[in-house]
């Protein structure tokens, strides 16, 4: 799933400062998963709001999703009476909303970090970049292209330390990890080829798929 | 001869060769290069400059090596792959061999992290060992990574770095192979202070014939203070220094002088193992102790070739 985290609520309180009639809006997928835009931040979000403006309109609502029109299109009725939309949802959800409404000022409440899983309680590590080229089978299921600091794809590098990254203690070396990993699986040949030189795609990214247009 | 530099043609007639590493300055003053590059040239046979090492701004590589060239120095071209795409790489080679630059060190580079500029963007596009492939296919079959001729020739002796101390142990010599197979020339390896590990290290690559295939110049730093010591054995990625080193430079009296004599102790030991063509000196803000280093580890005078 995408993770977030909240910003700054200094950084909230000057975004939204010009306006006073707000609609807040959590999301229902990633966001609440992630704990970052969910019925909860949203209540606790809206009450900080109000505790420091007394001028302040402000209505809150959940929508399933802010990535999809047809959950977006809810929001038409709701916020008809606001100048401006405070979303919970990751960046991909604020541009919806944005594209949507495009009189309306749509503000991001949240920090988009990454692709990525909850490790344990409270700890959420990125796992993917959507490179658009998936290297997995040959890496024992551990990306290179985004675990490794450097993206290395014929790592370890010569900073990797007792299973550790040299960038930081906290970050395991993903080459040592791939290292162990085809090792146990017995396919340690994969890593004696050189993998060949990645092409990026062209950014930003656009996916047709001929047979799912209406004909 | 692939590029007939000097560090080429010493290895090349089986001489023990001598590299010593120079740090530009972080300024505009090409006397600093001038400077560093006169004190060390009777006393090494070709002299690495640094990519912004430890990813802190520096004048970069390219300049200073042209330089040490104007001064008659063979210069070793580091090149990063942390901040070049394969366009700047590709075009920062071409440059390179038009000023006379004729031996490249091909490296991943420290993270971006570590230096005076840690929010910076890391590029790595390709990785040292793509590198490798790719100045290989531009010096052998002139042409591009695209395949796209070049035109002129593109000489250089390709280097690579190797740190026998970072993990896991048993991939690093592998590791080794797969960039002698991508078509390295000679190696630079991590500072050797762990002569044990070192050792054993040798020993793999001796058993799978890479010596026989690349030269290898094992690393040198010489330790100017306790603090350095500890600091290296702490701090730096990728270097070890066992407790008894820091031990004998908390004991000894004048530090600098331990500090030298390890690394002659090294060099001599290093001298002797089989597979090993040369030392690399990386004498870390202490340029000037070299010249005594290489001399009193017997190297000198450097052979005319």
């Amino acid at each position: 799933m995408i993770i977030a985290k909240q910003k700054d609520m200094t950084e909230i309180a000057k975004m939204v400062a010009p306006y006073s009639r707000i609609y807040v809006v959590g999301c229902g997928m990633c966001m609440t998963y992630c704990s970052a835009g969910g019925p909860e931040e949203v209540e606790k979000l809206a009450e900080r709001l109000m505790a420091g403006r007394e001028d302040l309109i402000l209505e809150k609502g959940m929508i399933p999703r802010q990535c999809s029109e047809k959950f977006i299109e809810r929001l038409e009725e709701k916020t008809r009476d606001f100048e401006a939309i405070l979303s919970l949802g990751c960046g991909n959800g604020v541009q919806a909303v944005a594209m949507r409404f495009p009189d309306k000022r749509v503000l991001p409440a949240l920090d988009t970090q990454f692709i990525g899983i909850e490790k344990e309680s409270g700890l959420w590590t990125e796992m993917c970049m959507a490179c658009g080229d998936c290297i997995l089978w040959r890496t024992a299921g551990i990306c290179p292209v985004t675990r490794c600091a450097k993206g290395l794809l014929n790592g370890p590098c010569g900073g990797s330390q007792e299973g550790r990254c040299e960038v930081s203690n906290d970050i395991p070396c993903a080459w040592q990890e791939i290292y162990y990993g085809l090792k146990r699986l017995g396919i340690l040949d994969y890593l004696k080829t050189e993998v060949q030189i990645k092409s990026w795609s062209v950014r930003p990214g656009r996916l047709a798929r001929e047979e799912l247009k209406p004909q | 001869m692939k590029a007939n530099s000097n560090l080429e043609r010493i290895l090349t007639s089986g001489q023990f060769a001598v590299t010593a590493e120079c740090g530009p300055p972080k300024g505009t003053l090409g006397e600093v290069v001038r400077r560093k590059g006169e004190s060390l040239k009777f006393c090494c046979d070709a002299l690495n400059v640094t990519d912004n090492q430890t990813a802190i701004v520096r004048m970069s590589s390219i300049s200073g090596c042209a330089l040490l060239k104007g001064l008659g120095i063979d210069p070793v071209m580091q090149m990063v792959v942390r901040d070049r795409n394969r366009i700047a790489i590709q075009s920062d080679i071409l440059g390179a061999v038009a000023l006379g630059i004729r031996n490249m060190l091909c490296l991943s580079g420290d993270h971006q992290k570590f230096g005076n500029h840690p929010s910076a963007k890391g590029v790595y596009d390709i990785d040292s060992i793509q590198l490798i492939q790719i100045v290989k296919r531009m010096r052998d079959e002139k042409k591009f990574l695209n395949g796209e001729d070049i035109s002129g020739e593109v000489p250089l002796f390709i280097g690579a770095a190797a740190n026998p101390f970072a993990d896991p142990f048993e991939f690093r010599v592998r590791r080794l192979a797969k960039k002698i197979k991508a078509g390295v020339d000679f190696i630079q390896t991590q500072a050797i202070f762990d002569m044990e590990r070192f050792l054993r290290w040798m020993a793999m690559v001796r058993d799978q014939g890479l010596d026989k295939k690349a030269h290898i110049l094992a690393g040198i730093i010489p330790i100017k203070s306790v603090g350095m010591a500890r600091y290296m054995a702490k701090n730096v990625a990728g270097i070890t220094v066992p407790k008894e080193i820091v031990t004998r430079m908390e004991q000894a009296k004048d530090a600098k002088e331990e500090g030298v004599k390890i690394a002659i102790e090294i060099i001599e030991q290093i001298k002797e193992i089989e597979g090993v063509h040369g030392v690399h000196v990386m004498a870390v803000a202490w340029e000037d102790i070299v010249p005594r280093v290489v001399k009193e580890a017997g190297l000198m005078p450097r052979p005319l070739v």
